[in-house]
């Protein structure tokens, strides 16, 4: 051990010095310190299934800018804290980050319950959140970068799609959802715009489970039902969490075949089917704006660097994971355009970032804090993939607020001069 | 390369027949001719019919879903059986596209892979199919795939697939469908089939026949249980120019189905009530024996289950891996044992190195198993990740069959409600008729008699608490079958197992039994009416003022014993 801390020592020096000489940049890493950055995903409870994998993407994004050299000359650290699937330690955890570790951007949140519950932190703190995942929209924050999908990237494309020949030409429609704020108010603005479209109210049927349901016989048995009137019948799914795999597999032991009433589901991805056998659901849509059987030279190399960071080529990529991947690039880039990671300043450079993106797209922060995305609907496949059977042309601008929804009527999320405001109907500043 | 392949083929096969020209050149002669005349005959008859079925199949590799389409209604059309084995690749997502825009089918036995030639049948060698193009389908195709499979294999030799073909009819019925039906039916033998093409038949020409077609038709189809039959009648008593006679024979047939659908219902209500129940059941057995019969308020019982669940995963892993494919089937009945060993070991483990200290002190009790039961979760996750596990229904656990209806059987629930009876009377008779039964009754009624009569109440103690794990963890077992495999599996059922304990009253194995039917139907003659988080809140008030009024429960034990 003696002998062994002096070599070791002298050899870093010697490869300090080299890179020194070769990398000026990495040299003053070593020396100007680190810029923190939180990341706030539950570890432990019912949403470390999914919020576990959203950790180990933003590790592996920190530990490939560190590789290449660092951000503004330093050295990035990820504080990694584990609210435990808890909403009010989520708001707790988000203030040690922001006022004792006083780090520079926070990633986080999965559930908009949790990110509701941080939501007054930031603003009280000035922090910046990045929340990665799809969400009901009706919320744009001075202080988060949403960078999943808001309703019109995800909920209403898919929707139409059913409703196009294409894709079955639905006329009635069983909105299935978990019972919180995410479905509810999805829900709401689904059945405004079938509304709008001259869907009957009979012709629709919510219904709202709690987490964790376990035993759909009977909703299956009455969507079956339901679907029995004659009518091409579909049905909508925002159940979320572990209530998935035993709806799916009481839909796969029903006999209800896609082809007959095709499910679309808006909160399971690569990971969620991961934990189902797929055989008996081929046929059976998701919608996100991001799936792993895409193919493009940025998809290729993101997944591998995913799978060489976590060692299992088994291990597949999702949605929120691109989602985490675009925005902490599209962080980094804010940062190097401001030059410092001031939250004010980065908060300006963000507006307009363009980030390639694994979808095969480029992707801009726009003014209200929202990206523009591209649109795809898979198919479930035998192997627990998606093939992508309809996709936007271009990347879709997300609506902050719903113009389906008549209290939403004429709201504008801009925050840049003259409206700076996320949530009016008149700008700020007139003259 | 296959072309080249091919020539070379036709080449030795050429020199051959120059080898017998030169021996028999007279004979070789009229071969020749004959050979010619064949062919020319063959070329003549065939062009039309072979150049559309390529076209067809050329077709299906062609970009875009709408073109696909065209190219699936034309295989249909050709009434080619050729066209069946390409649409089910198609449909199974077995047909690829080579780079010459051909189109080829991949087909897996006993872990070979063959290519052939969809156009043509003829087989390819040395190429892998994954360097091909996929040809992949949405739902609508989908379903016209099998629209199209349906008219194909009317004829098929096989029962089950001509019946999914008489089924589809009565699905998507055509007026074009109707002379084929009528040969089907003149050929078949079978009686159920028999039953589905005339129904099937009668859907047809409910629209397209005359008026005494229609009333049979009307009759065969009100004979029936089927919604999609009712769904006809109602569209044809919607039609505004009919006649009164047909308009209240068409009243009377839905009137009469109704009747039924309402009893079939009433049946499906019951059986998702007991399937709820079994499931409740098991689930709590175990706890039943730990609480119930020990006095132990485990809040780690949920983890046991968890843990067996684990345990099937593990043992369908090693099956999958070490052993023939043709064995998985089996993976449940190894998996069942090998939780039940694995928990009941952990419970003995849990009793003899925590729980023996805290008896008699119920408030430790519950706060250190809850805290076994977290130590546990974090345990699994460290060890198999937070993700879901996928733990897959054998072949005889998948899928289900339609009594009538629209009810539908799932096998994974029919198999629960068995397991779950056939655990609880192997459970009866182990306490009555066993001498362990007999020691365990004797140790929990009177702990200090018992001890002096010569029994080892610890050993016992440690064995019954294993007991109860150890079903919980076949319990596990059977959760794997129709839910989530992950760390949480536990607390989602642990509420539910104290309630059925409680409600069927403590200590009583009949009590658990009844209370956890009895909650489960309950709970599924309730959800159709008042949603699932109205009825779940309904029954929980219900319970609570059950107590209320008899707080030992639905079954009390009496005499000295219930006092203690």
């Amino acid at each position: 051990m003696k002998l062994i801390q002096p070599i070791c020592r002298g050899a870093a020096a010697a490869i300090a010095v080299a890179a020194a000489v070769l990398v000026p940049g990495w040299a003053e890493a070593q020396t100007q310190g680190t810029i923190k950055i939180g990341v706030l995903h539950s570890l432990s409870g019912t949403m470390a299934i999914s919020e576990t994998t959203l950790k180990d993407t933003i590790l592996m994004m920190v530990d490939d800018i560190n590789k290449k050299g660092g951000l503004l000359g330093k050295k990035v650290e990820a504080v990694v804290v584990d609210p435990a699937s808890n909403w009010p330690l989520f708001a707790e955890k988000a203030r040690d980050l922001l006022a004792k570790e006083k780090v520079a951007a926070v990633f986080g949140c999965w559930t908009s319950v949790s990110r509701k519950s941080v939501l007054p932190v930031f603003e009280e703190l000035n922090g910046l959140l990045f929340y990665p995942v799809q969400y009901e929209g009706e919320e744009s924050s001075r202080n988060v970068f949403y960078t999943g999908a808001a309703p019109n990237q995800q909920a209403i494309p898919a929707v139409e799609y059913l409703m196009r020949e294409e894709g079955g030409a639905a006329k009635r429609w069983v909105l299935e959802g978990t019972d919180y704020v995410y479905p509810r108010t999805t829900n709401k603005i689904l059945e405004a715009f079938l509304k709008s479209k001259g869907v009957a109210a009979e012709d629709i049927r919510v219904n709202y489970t709690p987490f964790g349901h376990s035993d759909w016989q009977t909703e299956v048995a009455t969507i079956k039902k339901f679907a029995s009137a004659g009518k091409k019948t579909a049905v909508v799914s925002t159940i979320n969490g572990d209530a998935n795999v035993p709806f799916y597999k009481e839909l796969a032991n029903a006999g209800i075949k896609a082809s007959d009433i095709p499910v679309v589901a808006f909160s399971v991805g690569e990971e969620e089917l991961a934990g189902i056998d797929t055989k008996n659901l081929i046929g059976h849509l998701a919608a996100w704006n991001y799936f792993q059987s895409v193919k493009n030279p940025t998809n290729d190399a993101f997944i591998k660097q995913w799978q060489d960071f976590i060692k299992n080529p088994k291990r597949v990529t999702n949605d929120p994971m691109e989602a985490h991947f675009t925005g902490f690039k599209m962080w980094t880039q804010a940062v190097r355009q401001a030059g410092t990671t001031d939250v004010d300043a980065v908060r300006q450079a963000m507006y307009g970032q363009k980030v390639k993106a694994p979808s095969g797209f480029s992707q801009i922060m726009n003014t209200n804090h929202h990206l523009s995305k591209p649109v795809m609907i898979g198919e479930i496949r035998a192997d627990g993939q998606f093939d992508v059977v309809w996709q936007t042309k271009e990347p879709i601008k997300a609506d902050a607020w719903s113009p389906h929804l008549p209290e939403d009527k004429g709201k504008i999320a801009d925050w840049t001069y003259p409206w700076v405001c996320g949530n009016c109907t008149a700008a700020k500043y007139t003259d | 390369m296959v072309l080249r392949r091919f020539l070379i083929l036709r080449r030795s096969r050429s020199f051959r027949l120059e080898g017998r020209t030169a021996a028999h050149p007279a004979a070789c002669l009229f071969r020749f001719a004959a050979l010619f005349l064949i062919l020319s005959l063959a070329l003549a008859a065939l062009p039309a019919r072979a150049d559309d079925f390529a076209a067809a199949v050329l077709g299906l590799a062609e970009e875009g879903f709408p073109a696909k389409q065209k190219a699936i209604v034309a295989l249909a059309k050709s009434g080619d059986p050729r066209a069946v084995p390409i649409l089910q690749a198609l449909r199974d997502d077995r047909l690829r596209r080579m780079p010459d825009g051909s189109v080829v089918i991949v087909a897996t036995t006993g872990g070979t892979t063959r290519l052939t030639h969809a156009a043509t049948g003829r087989d390819i060698a040395g190429i892998l199919p994954d360097s091909l193009d996929r040809i992949i389908v949405n739902n609508r195709l989908r379903g016209a795939i099998e629209a199209a499979l349906g008219s194909l294999t009317l004829f098929s030799p096989d029962r089950a697939v001509r019946l999914s073909a008489a089924q589809e009819a009565l699905k998507r019925p055509t007026a074009d469908a109707a002379l084929p039906l009528e040969q089907a039916l003149a050929a078949e033998r079978d009686g159920e089939v028999r039953a589905a093409l005339e129904q099937g038949l009668a859907a047809v020409r409910l629209f397209s026949g005359g008026k005494d077609e229609m009333l049979a038709a009307i009759r065969a189809l009100g004979a029936t249980t089927d919604p999609q039959a009712k769904n006809l009648l109602d569209a044809f008593r919607a039609k505004p120019d009919l006649d009164a006679g047909l308009r209240q024979a068409a009243e009377a047939a839905i009137a009469s189905i109704d009747g039924r659908l309402l009893w079939t219902g009433l049946a499906a209500n019951l059986f998702q009530g007991i399937s709820l129940g079994s499931v409740l059941l098991l689930a709590a057995i175990g706890l039943a024996i730990t609480f119930g019969v020990m006095g132990v308020i485990n809040m780690a019982h949920g983890e046991m289950i968890m843990t067996g669940a684990y345990a099937a995963f593990v043992v369908q892993q090693l099956f999958r891996t070490f052993l023939p494919p043709e064995w998985i089937d089996a993976y449940l009945l190894v998996a069942v044992p090998v939780a039940f060993l694995f928990a009941g070991l952990l419970g003995v483990v849990l009793e003899r190195c925590l729980i023996r200290f805290l008896y008699g002190r119920p408030l430790e009790t519950l706060l250190a198993t809850w805290g076994v039961s977290l130590i546990l979760q974090q345990a699994v996750r460290s060890i198999f990740g937070s993700p879901n596990k996928e733990v897959s229904n054998p072949g005889w656990m998948t899928g289900g069959f339609d009594l009538m209806g629209g009810f539908t059987v799932t096998w994974n629930r029919l198999y629960i409600i068995l397991f779950c009876f056939v655990v609880l009377g192997a459970l009866a008779l182990i306490l009555n008729r066993t001498s362990f039964g007999l020691h365990m009754r004797a140790v929990t009624q009177n702990r200090d008699m018992a001890a002096a009569m010569g029994i080892r109440t610890a050993r016992v103690d440690a064995l019954t608490f294993g007991l109860g794990s150890g079903i919980a963890g076949m319990a596990g077992v059977a959760l794997s079958q129709i839910g989530n495999v992950s760390p949480n599996l536990g607390t989602i059922y642990i509420v539910d197992s104290f309630l059925v304990v409680v409600f069927g009253g403590v200590g009583n194995l009949l009590g658990t039994l009844v209370g956890a039917l009895s909650l489960g139907i309950v709970n599924k003659f309730l959800e159709p009416v008042a949603g699932a988080i109205l009825g779940k809140i309904v029954i929980l008030a219900a319970i609570i003022l059950f107590i209320q009024w008899r707080p030992r429960g639905l079954f009390a034990l009496k005499g000295r014993t219930a006092d203690a």
